[in-house]
C-alpha cells in the first residue's frame, strides 16, 4: 500500500497506524501522530486503519522558540 | 511569593521565558536556562525518523532543567495545522499550555491574526491555555480575550530580528487598555536593554530565544537578559519620573556661591 509518511511516499505493509509505527522502527519512541491532518491519540492508533493515499505525520519533541 | 507572575493558575518568580532553539549545544542550552533563571521554556514538535531518539533526549534534558514547558505551533500557516499541532503537543508534553502561532507572512513571520483568533477559539473550547502570538493590535487583543485567552503575547519586532521595540506607542497603548491581562512581549528583542524597556512599560514578562542562543556567549547573555528583565520590572514598580522637555537643576540653586544681592 502506498501512503505518505512525513511528506515522503512509501510502500508499507501495515494496515493500522500502530502497526505502521512498528514497521518504521518507532516502537516505543515518544511521538505524536496525525492522519490526514487530524490528530490521532496514542491510544487510538491501534484501531486507526490506513488506506491507500493516506498522509501520516509522526512528530517528536524538538527545540523551539 | 513577592511580585509573582500568575499565568493560567501557575505562580512564577521569573519573568523571563526562554526559547530552546539554535543553541551551539545541549550543554550550552542547559547552562543558559540556569543562567536566565527561567521557569518557562518553549519547545516544539518536528518530524522524526523511526529509531532516532533525538527528541526524547532533548525532552529529558528539558525535564531535568525543572522548567515548565510552553509548546509552540511554530511555522503553522493554517488554523487546521495549528490546532492539530497543539493537540499533538498536548499529548507529547503533557500540558494544556500552547503558544499559538499562525504565520501569515513569510518575510516578517507576522501572525495571521484572523487565523489566530479562529484557532484560539477552537483550542480554548478544547481546554487549552492559549498564549497567542499576536501583533500589538488592540482589537485583535480584545477578541482574543473574548475567545477565552487569559494571556497575550504581542511581538516587539519580527521573530529573530533583534530590533527591539518597533512600535512603542502601540505597546504602550496595549498595556494601558488591558491593565489586568498578563502581557508577554514575544519576539524581536535583541539586547537586554530592549527587555528592560519592555518591562519598564509594565509588561509582565518577555519571551526570547535568538538574542540568547545566537549571542557570542549565550550563557552570559542569558544572565544579562535576566538582569535586564529584573531591572526593568523593578523600575516599573518604582514608578519612573515623567520626562520633561526642559532642564531642571537637581542641585538647589538657593545659596549658590557668587550670587549677588541674595543671602
Amino acid at each position: 500500500m502506498r501512503i505518505r509518511v512525513n511528506g515522503l511516499e512509501r510502500d508499507v505493509a501495515a494496515r493500522t497506524l500502530e502497526l505502521l509505527l512498528a514497521e518504521l522502527g518507532y516502537e516505543d519512541q515518544l511521538v505524536a501522530t496525525a492522519l490526514n491532518r487530524n490528530f490521532v491519540r496514542s491510544k487510538d492508533r491501534i484501531e486507526t486503519p490506513l488506506r491507500e493515499g493516506d498522509a501520516v505525520e509522526i512528530v517528536a519533541p524538538k527545540q523551539g522558540g | 511569593m513577592k511580585d509573582a507572575l500568575a499565568l493560567y493558575g501557575a505562580t512564577l518568580d521569573s519573568r523571563l521565558l526562554l526559547g530552546t532553539a539554535r543553541y551551539p549545544s545541549p550543554a550550552v542550552l542547559t547552562q543558559a536556562i540556569r543562567a536566565a533563571k527561567t521557569q518557562i521554556v518553549t519547545v516544539s514538535l518536528r518530524r522524526e525518523a523511526g529509531g532516532s531518539r533525538a527528541g526524547e533526549s532533548f525532552w529529558a534534558l528539558i525535564r531535568e532543567s525543572g522548567a515548565r514547558v510552553l509548546p509552540n505551533t511554530a511555522g503553522c500557516r493554517t488554523v487546521k495545522e495549528a490546532v492539530t499541532t497543539a493537540q499533538m503537543a498536548r499529548e507529547v508534553f503533557a500540558t494544556d499550555w500552547i503558544k499559538l502561532e499562525v504565520i501569515g507572512d513569510e518575510d516578517t513571520l507576522q501572525p495571521d491574526v484572523f487565523g489566530l483568533l479562529e484557532a484560539a477559539r477552537i483550542l480554548v473550547q478544547q481546554g487549552f491555555c492559549v498564549f497567542p502570538y499576536m501583533t500589538e493590535d488592540l482589537v485583535v487583543a480584545e477578541k482574543l480575550l473574548d475567545a477565552g485567552c487569559r494571556a497575550l503575547m504581542p511581538w516587539a519586532a519580527p521573530i529573530g530580528s533583534g530590533r527591539g521595540i518597533n512600535n512603542l506607542f502601540g505597546l504602550r497603548a496595549l498595556r494601558a487598555h488591558f491593565p489586568q491581562t498578563p502581557l508577554i512581549v514575544d519576539a524581536g528583542l535583541g539586547a537586554p536593554s530592549h527587555a528592560a524597556a519592555v518591562m519598564e512599560l509594565g509588561y509582565d514578562a518577555v519571551l526570547l530565544n535568538t538574542a540568547v542562543s545566537r549571542a557570542g556567549d549565550p550563557v552570559a547573555m542569558a544572565r544579562a537578559f535576566a538582569l535586564g528583565v529584573e531591572a526593568g520590572r523593578a523600575a516599573f514598580l518604582a514608578k519612573p519620573m515623567t520626562p520633561r522637555d526642559l532642564a531642571q537643576p537637581s542641585t538647589s540653586v538657593i545659596g549658590r556661591a557668587f550670587d549677588e544681592g541674595v543671602a
